[in-house]
């Protein structure tokens, strides 16, 4: 339908802006921002370009483009897209605007830091929309480079540990997921996703295959008890980091699981749904308590965090149990849809509180909720949209947390109505620390001759809030047109993984 | 305009109040924001009593429409629409004429206060949101407008953000009501569940179906489906409408400005709950469980919580506590199958509380924010119209014959009398005793505020004076149907069928049509509303009143010194603040700090992170020893593998 090859545009038009950006810098210092900026509203006009052009009637890829990278193994530089990938290619073209904004201020060699964000802004794209396994893993494994150097370079004092942590944890990861790749293509002479997707395996072989991919993908969401070196990651990097990080680099986990473990091992997934089910439920619960107790706000957001991701993984994998409690699929849908609504909607939210907190540092220079109190007497301006975003992390009707959540609740309640019951805590741990982080942080008289200093946001944080807030509030209001995007591709996704594919 | 456009514009024009005197309060000032505002909420009352007309004397037939599909999943549709019917109707009246009411009073009350442009864009959203609540024709809206409502509620509470009272106050009035949403969530959850649809009147169709369908929820106890969904639901009643033991958060929601408390913690929001059980009746009516369960919760709050209004000595907490045992009286009523006559207390008591809360008001700005009534007394004389008012909602409030609350409650009592089924014993004695305790409780708070000698200081008296029109006229607007609103509905609203289209009883529980031969006409009924013993133990509570606080000063003194037990009881509200307090929440963050030091921080980072980073580290400094560089060692350890793996095949064959 176009001639333009708009996917690599936007994988490669970031990219060759981070390569100008290191080319230009030193020489032109006044160049680098407009250049940055320019790139990535590029990149967003091209997403929404892609969006105008997708056919949401159809389960099949869309905007396929098919080229041989290494003939002698058959691996493909393969993209296209469906409903699952779209939205958060949307997403990432979004965060990527608002993080150059939100890095204008950057001094410290904002040439090579706003690259750095180029660069893998284009690494997650691209992931997004490989369909050639080998593809998708290049992809999942050069992002963590340009995170490495943002968090390494850029970050706090105990930055190092941070990136050791981080680059261990989530390389450990991997590795099994290469593995399980390569026997695979063994197998079926195919790096293909698509082909995978149709590979009959034998239930042994799924097994291990399911176990490589939650291991490289539980690592990413991340799901408990792998989850420890977000926070700390999260503490250390600077706010643009932690944007991307919160919203799109989780998103991967998620989205690896549904576009790879689901769709390749179906039977292991239903055999071994009660894991992940498990562990999710245990990260909503258990990891809400854990926020509660943060007295540092960026650990606090980290940690809940975590807890709505427990909701991405928990709708995902409710189709089974859906299926066995019931013996049909109604629900299961449901399920899915909301767990990739949680996603996108928790990449505006979760990356809104981080900017908030942004904010708040690049004023007082401290992350320590103990440090501030009655922020809402001099910012007033600034509490409003912090008290939507925390409100909306609080699951408010109204705003996009809610919808991804309900969602997902209601069809718990088809799986078993424990799994809501303890789905539903998030109502109140969720609240309780997103609120009680409020009062202590907005509330109550100025708590100091700091906070009666504060100025109110400037115009360029401004604009961040308020796009961030119109997503979050559009989203809550209307979610038909993201839900209608990927409708036919989680029908289509439903229909398979209730298909055994052992062979014979 | 056509209908459907007129009930759209119900609900937006506020939502557009809020969005200019919100967002541009600065520009359009003070006297901007509250034309605008007041305009919007005038409007929205036009159109609904428009509305109400067509419906109630036009024969208008019920409308059930979807505005805009929110999202299709699933082949679920979630839909945002309304359902407009005579409930519906009646409660968008109730609502904006009190919304109104308390936006004019507002300019008076809230005259000095520098948050004056975002009070008003509050109060325009809270309308907009509580309007989205009732209109609704499916759980989804109705769960926004739920949490909607919580949420500006939560942000009036907290009006005043610097008041470290508040802020506890409001944080404690959402997570109290989350507790209250959470039952909500899961019983619509099992709504979608077990109907397979969100929407009321599909619900509706397959309640039929589900009903005698049993789970497990928990071991081998079968739960009727319908019990537990009712259940679930009305646990989220109990938070929004303040039942035991999710109560504690209306007391303290007090902190907010007095204008809301009439309108939010009196007149809509706490009857949310009330009118959901009331709207849902068609389910609620297939489980006696759930209903008795209702009973006994709401007799139990309508007794115990009047109790506790003797002893406050903040005129505002004596009105909340009087509110959440009326509150309770609605929920009996839901609790005997008597929907219409919940529907129709809580129409004369939105009336005659907000009453009471606006001259509460009245009396607070006169004293210059002092709220206590023991430093009260005799304003009578320095406030008349005020005073008046207040006579009028308390004689409501206690059921004197002809007063729109007396044919409110004196049917209450009726119809729990004829009731059958487990609760109704207790539930009889709790709203006849209750009877007297209104009465006291009001009549003290008459008799220290209004009467009797001053206790003012000489400075707060030099300064007492009648409030200003924009207070005292919405006092009067609402004065008049306080005393008129139940002597004119009662019949056509109770009996006549009114509310038929959208309420609907069951055969043999029907007891309101049972009282239709009492109340033949509502002169006689009034009339002899003089000779029942309820007006008498009315009576007995204002004798009592007059007798310690009016004609013994210094009784009520000696009472307390000689009730010790009872009276510490009463003042410390039966340790539910301290429960929730010191064990759920101390519990929590206890729990809390446990889980992220202890298992977090300690089991997996200290033991499984870092302790198998140091692992790796001694396994490295160990093998670093064995590459000891001799070749006799490396010699060595070969034959000793040798040894061993040839040993193994040995012993293994």
């Amino acid at each position: 339908m176009t001639e333009w090859p708009l996917l690599s545009l936007l994988v490669w038009l970031p990219i060759a802006g981070a390569v100008a950006l290191v080319a230009l810098g030193e020489r032109q210092p006044a160049l680098v921002r407009p250049l940055a900026l320019m790139s990535t509203l590029l990149a967003l006009v091209l997403s929404l370009v892609l969006w105008a052009g997708f056919d949401a009637g159809t389960a099949a890829m869309q905007f396929e483009e098919r080229v041989v990278w290494i003939a002698a193994f058959d691996v493909h530089y393969h993209l296209g897209i469906d409903g699952l990938s779209l939205p958060l290619i949307l997403l990432t073209a979004l965060i990527g605007v608002l993080v150059v904004i939100g890095g204008w201020t950057i001094s410290d060699r904002p040439h090579l830091y706003l690259a750095a964000f180029l660069v893998l802004q284009g690494l997650m794209t691209g992931m997004f929309a490989a369909l050639d396994a080998l593809l998708f893993y290049v992809f999942f494994e050069a992002m963590l480079v340009p995170m490495f150097l943002i968090i390494g370079i850029w970050g706090g004092p105990n930055r190092i540990y941070a990136t050791i942590k981080f680059f261990l944890f989530t390389f450990f990861g991997s590795v099994f997921m290469l593995i399980a790749l390569i026997w695979m293509y063994l197998q079926g002479s195919s790096f293909a996703i698509l082909d995978l997707h149709q590979l009959p395996l034998a239930l042994p072989a799924q097994i291990w295959i399911f176990l490589a991919f939650l291991i490289a993908f539980a690592v990413k969401v991340p799901m408990w008890p792998v989850h420890t070196w977000l926070p700390d990651a999260h503490v250390e990097a600077p706010t643009g980091g932690s944007v991307v990080l919160a919203a799109i680099m989780l998103k991967i986990g998620g989205y690896g699981l549904v576009r790879l473990a689901l769709p390749i091992v179906p039977d292991a997934a239903a055999a071994l749904d009660w894991l992940v089910i498990g562990l999710s439920l245990v990260a909503i619960a258990y990891i809400g308590f854990v926020a509660l107790a943060q007295s540092d706000m960026k650990k606090l957001i980290a940690y809940s965090s975590i807890s709505h991701m427990g909701f991405v993984t928990l709708g995902l994998f409710l189709a089974f149990a859906i299926l066995r409690n019931t013996g049909e699929v109604t629900g299961a849908g449901l399920g899915i849809s909301g767990a990739m609504v949680q996603m996108i909607s928790h990449g505006f939210i979760s990356g809104a509180m981080f900017l908030a907190v942004g904010v708040l540092y690049d004023r007082v220079h401290s992350r320590e909720i103990a440090d501030y109190g009655g922020v809402a007497n001099t910012m007033p301006w600034f509490a409003v949209f912090a008290v939507l975003f925390f409100m909306a992390n609080s699951g408010l009707p109204g705003t996009s947390g809610f919808v991804g959540e309900f969602m997902v609740i209601l069809a718990a309640f088809h799986a078993n109505p424990w799994f809501a019951f303890v789905a539903g805590t998030t109502l109140l741990l969720g609240a309780a620390y997103s609120l009680w982080l409020v009062k202590r942080v907005f509330y109550g008289e100025v708590a100091n001759s700091a906070v009666a200093g504060l100025k109110d946001l400037t115009r360029r944080e401004w604009i961040m809030m308020v796009s961030l807030a119109l997503m979050v509030l559009a989203v809550g209001v209307w979610p038909w047109p993201l839900i209608h995007m990927m409708e036919a591709s989680i029908q289509n996704l439903v229909e398979h993984i209730v298909t055994s594919k052992l062979p014979g | 305009m056509n209908i459907e456009t007129i009930i759209l514009l119900v609900p937006l024009l506020p939502l557009l109040g809020c969005l200019v005197a919100g967002l541009f309060g600065r520009q359009v000032g003070r006297a901007g924001a509250h034309w605008v505002t007041i305009l919007a909420v005038a409007g929205a009352f036009l159109l609904s009593a428009y509305v109400a007309w067509e419906v109630f004397f036009n024969e208008l037939p019920v409308l059930n429409y979807s505005v805009y599909t929110w999202a299709v999943s699933d082949g679920i549709r979630f839909e945002i629409g309304f359902l407009i019917d005579s409930l519906t109707a009646l409660m968008m009246v109730v609502v904006t004429f009190v919304s109104l009411m308390v936006h004019v009073y507002t300019i008076g009350y809230m005259h000095d206060d520098d948050g004056y442009q975002r009070f008003f864009a509050y109060i325009n959203l809270f309308t907009f949101a509580m309007l989205m609540l009732v209109m609704a024709n499916n759980f989804l809206q109705l769960f926004f407008g739920w949490e909607a409502v919580g949420v500006v509620s939560y942000l009036l509470i907290g009006f005043w953000f610097k008041k470290d009272s508040a802020v506890k106050a409001n944080l404690k009035a959402f997570l109290v009501n989350r507790v209250g949403d959470f039952g909500f969530l899961l019983g619509i959850a099992a709504v979608l569940f077990y109907m397979g649809s969100l929407d009321y009147a599909e619900v509706f169709a397959a309640t039929p179906a589900v009903e005698g369908q049993t789970m497990r929820v928990l071991g081998q106890i079968e739960w009727q489906v319908m019990t537990f969904i009712c259940i679930c639901l009305f646990i989220g009643a109990m938070g929004k409408s303040a039942q035991v033991p999710l109560h504690a958060w209306l007391p303290d929601s007090m902190e907010g400005p007095t204008p809301i408390s009439a309108l939010i913690h009196a007149a809509t929001m706490v009857t949310a709950g009330i009118f959901m059980v009331a709207r849902l009746s068609p389910m609620f009516e297939t489980s006696v469980t759930a209903l008795s369960f209702i009973l006994v919760i709401g007799a139990i709050t309508a007794l115990f919580m009047g109790l506790v209004g003797i002893v406050q000595n903040d005129i505002k907490r004596v009105v909340a506590y009087s509110t959440l045992s009326q509150l309770g009286y609605m929920t009996v009523a839901l609790g005997v199958s008597a929907y219409s006559a919940a529907i129709f207390h809580l129409m004369t008591h939105a009336f005659f509380k907000a009453l009471l809360f606006l001259a509460a008001g009245s009396v607070i700005i006169a004293l210059h924010h002092k709220q206590d009534m023991r430093q009260m007394g005799g304003l009578a004389r320095y406030m008349p119209v005020t005073a008046a008012t207040a006579w009028i909602g308390s004689l409501a409030l206690i059921g004197f014959p002809f007063f729109s609350g007396f044919y409110s409650k004196d049917l209450i009592i009726e119809a729990v009398k004829l009731a059958e089924r487990p609760g109704v014993a207790f539930a009889t004695f709790a709203v006849y005793a209750g009877v007297v305790i209104t009465a006291l409780y009001s009549f003290r708070m008459l008799y220290l505020a209004f009467h009797g000698p001053t206790r003012m200081d000489e400075e707060t008296r030099a300064h007492a004076h009648e409030s200003p029109l924009v207070v005292t006229l919405p006092l009067v607007l609402l004065a008049i149907p306080s005393v008129l609103i139940g002597y004119l509905t009662v019949q056509p609203l109770l009996f006549g069928g009114a509310l038929a289209d959208a309420i609907s009883v069951r055969e043999g529980h029907d007891v309101v049509a049972q009282l239709a031969d009492k109340v033949s006409s509502p002169l006689m009924f009034g009339l002899k509303g003089f000779l029942t013993p309820v007006f008498w133990l009315a009576m007995l509570g204002v004798g009592l009143a007059s007798w310690i606080y009016l004609l013994r000063p210094g009784l009520a003194d000696s009472i307390k010194a000689r009730a010790g037990l009872v009276w510490t009881v009463l003042d410390r509200k039966y340790g539910f603040d301290e429960l929730y307090q010191r064990v759920v929440a101390g519990g929590a963050l206890k729990l809390a700090g446990g889980l992220s030091r202890g298992g977090d921080r300690f089991l997996i980072d200290g033991l499984l992170v870092n302790g198998s980073a140091r692992l790796v580290g001694r396994l490295a400094t160990a093998a670093r020893r064995i590459q000891s560089g001799f070749l006799f060692h490396y010699a060595f350890a070969m034959i000793i593998g040798l040894v061993a793996v040839l040993a193994s095949f040995m012993l293994l064959r």
